[in-house]
C-alpha cells in the first residue's frame, strides 16, 4: 500500500508493476486526466494545491480502508500537485486483487474518497486568459463528460 | 491563547493571505475560529465551512489547544 502526493509527472506503468504480483488474477488502473473542457468553457490547464500534510495523511488512511474493505494491500495512489496541461494525468489510482470485482470496487472506492474528503484544490485555467477555483459543491448549469449525477 | 490558522485556494485569495495569528480565549473552540475570521477578517469565508485542526478533520465544538493549527477547508475538488 501506498499514498503520494507528487509534483512530477505520474508513471502509470510504474504504478502497476507496483501492484502486481502472482497471487493478482486482476489488476486495475484509473488515471484521472486534465479534460479541455468544463461546464461548457474551453480549459487549457488546471493548478492543484493541497493541505498537503492533511491531504497526504487522509490519501493513506482512504488506501488502508480500501485495503481493508475490499481485501487487498495491492492498492497504490498517487496524486499530483502543481500546474499540468490537458491530458496531463492529476491522479492514478492502481489495485490487484485475486478478484476483478473487488480490485474494480476498490478503485472506484478510492477515486470517490479522494473527491469527498481529500484536502487538494484545482484552478482551471480557461482559453480567453481567466482562472477560477473549482467548487464541486455549486450546480452546474450542464452536464460535463465523465460525470455522474 | 494562540493560534494558527490555515488557509487555501478561494479562501486565502478572499483573506489576501495562506496563514494567520489569532489570539483566543482558552476556553476557544473550533467554531470560534471561523468566527472570529469572519468577524476581524473577512465575510467572503463562509459561515459554514469544513474545519481541521492537527491536519484532522474537526467538529466546530472540539476544543483548541495552545499552538494548534487550525485549517478553514474550502469545498475539496481533487481528482
Amino acid at each position: 500500500m501506498r499514498a503520494s502526493l507528487v509534483e512530477l509527472p505520474i508513471d502509470s506503468a510504474a504504478l502497476l508493476r507496483e501492484v502486481g504480483v502472482h497471487e493478482s488474477g486482476a489488476v486495475t488502473l484509473f488515471v484521472g486526466t486534465v479534460r479541455n473542457s468544463n461546464d461548457g468553457r474551453p480549459v487549457t490547464g488546471i493548478e492543484y494545491t493541497a493541505y498537503a500534510a492533511m491531504a497526504s495523511s487522509e490519501l493513506k488512511k482512504i488506501v488502508g480502508e480500501a485495503s481493508q474493505q475490499f481485501g487487498t494491500d495491492h492498492v497504490v495512489v498517487e496524486h499530483r500537485l502543481g500546474y499540468l496541461a490537458l491530458g496531463e494525468a492529476s491522479v492514478a489510482i492502481a489495485v490487484s486483487h485475486a478478484r476483478r470485482a473487488p480490485a474494480m470496487d476498490a478503485s472506484r472506492f478510492v477515486i470517490e474518497e479522494i473527491k469527498k474528503r481529500v484536502p487538494i484544490w484545482k484552478r482551471e485555467h480557461y482559453a480567453d486568459g481567466t482562472r477560477e477555483w473549482v467548487d464541486p459543491t455549486r450546480k452546474y448549469t450542464s452536464m460535463s463528460a465523465g460525470e455522474v449525477r | 491563547m494562540n493560534v494558527r490558522v490555515l488557509l487555501f485556494a478561494s479562501y486565502a485569495e478572499a483573506v489576501g493571505s495562506d496563514s494567520l495569528q489569532l489570539e483566543l480565549p482558552s476556553t476557544a473552540r473550533v467554531g470560534d475560529v471561523l468566527t472570529e475570521v469572519r468577524r476581524r477578517i473577512s465575510r467572503d469565508v463562509p459561515p459554514s465551512p469544513m474545519m481541521a485542526r492537527n491536519a484532522e478533520y474537526a467538529e466546530l465544538d472540539e476544543l483548541i489547544h495552545e499552538g494548534d493549527e487550525v485549517a478553514i477547508i474550502p469545498p475539496v475538488a481533487g481528482g
